[in-house]
């Protein structure tokens, strides 16, 4: 598998995950992503992985805080109602520090909702929905090679940070085919060996004259909690200056500017495309990082700019991450699909239009 | 910097999706762009059953289809469906055996291929997709006949050799 070949989004980012490392992969079935645990039962074991279909969401996030407890790569993915069942484990991995890569294969809301797909889950990724103060870092891909990128690099970055990363997909981007290159197969210790990378990992007392690990979750002292807090944030402080990452084209010089991730961004490119046959300017903004949210990158719009749009699969999301970024330079609107419809490039095209008759341009 | 949209529409079963990534695959050995897009969705067997497919010489923005140059329709739901998708002087293929109805459309060329009872007197039904697919390659060469050749070869591989044969007799049977 060297060479282009076509796969489908969600069987390449488990063959991504599987060659960035992991041997752990813990799911329960849930649509659009069904490929992925699929995939994972059939080609883990090759590798001497393990594949355990949990009973349910909340298993399969407790499994794998576990086994990345204990120093192994792991994998696991769902889609936005199993993803809201995750939290409870997200936010304990982040307070015990204990790696893992979250994929999401995000569908529409809210409730059990519908199979189509959405990005309403937007505030359920950056945001999260478990206890506390935490981060995880969230990459958005717009495409099955990003994707397959994205998630064998989230599985060094995630070891790295010791928390976990999430790749944001979506149900289109899950059931398509596009040609890929896989990357190399990375080395993976033998258990013997995780303590060398990973000396806080739970593998075993006593074995080589090492200290007794802990990884738990609970602090009960206020004083030790609130410095332990302050400790991650100093983590994803850093985190945020080092993992934004965006994508733009043609923003210094823009009549209108089009903020859109993921799969809407691709439409997105289509209808700027059409925009500019009709004489209107148009610039994009594309976060590949969800969070960190690429602030900054606002700052370069250019002041001519008459207004700039969200497009997003969702009532309005990440719009509040525009507006904070935009602070009131701009007027921000909205174009939006939901419940699993997704709009044509010629849709967003007339609907930008419109919006900017109307701005006045 | 030629760029083809396609529908491929029928029935669950028929091996729709199958046609579409055909395509796509002797794309990729043609060094093209492709995206290709399933509907999916609670679905079986008997059920509608769709792809879209993008080839392209340039990169490809948005998976997506709003206007074809290609429509191959198995069924007269999937015709119904994208018929009115296709540009003024896209291509229809309709499979004759299921479709009597004419299309409505005057501003398309239409291709009218009995694939069901071809089928059918060669022995194998199944392999009504893939005559359609050899009328709908040769007569619009977006990808190459000796590319789809090989895809074929490939997919049915030595695990399913006794089909390579069917396939590839059905797939060369209709010529424009």
């Amino acid at each position: 598998m060297s060479g282009k070949v076509l796969m489908k989004g969600n069987e390449a980012f488990s063959e991504a995950a599987i060659r960035g490392g992991c041997r752990y992969y813990f799911g329960y079935p849930i649509t659009p992503q069904n490929e992925i645990p699929e995939y994972m039962s059939r080609e883990l074991p090759k590798h001497d992985g393990h594949f355990i279909q949990a009973e349910s969401e909340i298993g399969a996030i407790m499994m794998a805080y576990g086994a990345g407890a204990a120093g192994g790569r792991v994998f696991i993915t769902s889609s936005s109602p199993g993803i809201a069942l995750f939290q409870e484990g997200i936010s304990l991995m982040c307070s015990a520090q204990v790696p893992t890569v979250i994929l999401t294969v995000s569908r529409c809301g809210p409730g059990i909702g519908g199979i189509q797909p959405g990005q309403a889950d937007y505030f359920q990724a950056t945001r999260g929905g478990g206890n506390g103060d935490y981060r995880v870092p969230v990459f958005a891909p717009s495409s099955v090679q990003e994707g397959v990128d994205m998630v064998y690099q989230a599985m060094e970055l995630s070891d790295k940070l010791r928390n976990p990363v999430m790749i944001f997909t979506d149900g289109l981007l899950g059931q398509m085919m596009e040609p890929v290159v896989m990357p190399d197969f990375v080395p993976v210790p033998k258990s013997d060996e995780i303590r060398k990378g990973k000396p806080w990992a739970l593998t075993g007392y006593g074995k080589d004259d090492s200290k007794r690990n802990t990884v738990t979750s609970l602090r009960i002292v206020p004083d030790v909690l609130e410095k332990y807090v302050h400790g991650l944030f100093e983590k994803y402080e850093q985190a945020e200056k080092e993992l934004c990452r965006v994508e733009t084209f043609d923003i210094e010089d823009a009549d209108m500017v089009i903020v859109a991730f993921g799969t809407v961004a691709r439409i997105t490119k289509e209808a700027i495309s059409m925009l500019k046959e009709q004489g209107i300017k148009v610039g994009l903004i594309r976060p590949i990082s969800l969070w960190p949210f690429p602030y900054d990158v606002f700052n370069k719009i250019s002041p001519k700019t008459k207004v700039v749009i969200s497009a997003e699969l969702s009532m309005g999301q990440m719009i509040q991450d525009v507006e904070l970024g935009i602070a009131k330079r701009f007027p921000v609107r909205l174009i939006n699909r939901t419940g699993g419809t997704i709009p044509t490039s010629l849709e967003i095209a007339e609907r930008a239009k419109k919006i900017y008759e109307e701005i006045g341009g | 910097m030629a760029t083809n949209k396609m529908f491929f529409a029928g029935t669950g079963g028929m091996g729709i999706l199958l046609m579409g990534q055909i395509v796509g695959t002797a794309a990729i050995a043609e060094d093209k762009a492709v995206t290709f897009f399933p509907s999916y969705g609670p679905e079986m067997r008997g059920g509608t059953a769709n792809c879209t497919v993008i080839v392209s010489d340039n990169e490809i923005s948005s998976p997506l289809v709003h206007e074809s140059d290609v429509v191959v329709a198995m069924t007269v739901p999937s015709m119904l469906k994208f018929e009115p998708t296709l540009k003024p002087g896209g291509t229809l293929f309709l499979n004759k055996s299921l479709i009597q109805q004419a299309p409505k459309r005057s501003d398309i060329t239409v291709y009218e291929i009995a694939a069901s009872e071809i089928a059918h007197d060669m022995g194998e039904t199944r392999v009504a997709n893939i005559i359609m697919l050899g009328a709908f390659v040769r007569t619009t060469n977006i990808v190459s006949s000796e590319n789809v050749e090989k895809v074929i070869r490939d997919y049915f591989g030595e695990r399913k050799a006794a089909l390579v044969d069917i396939n590839l007799k059905a797939f060369h049977h209709w010529t424009p």
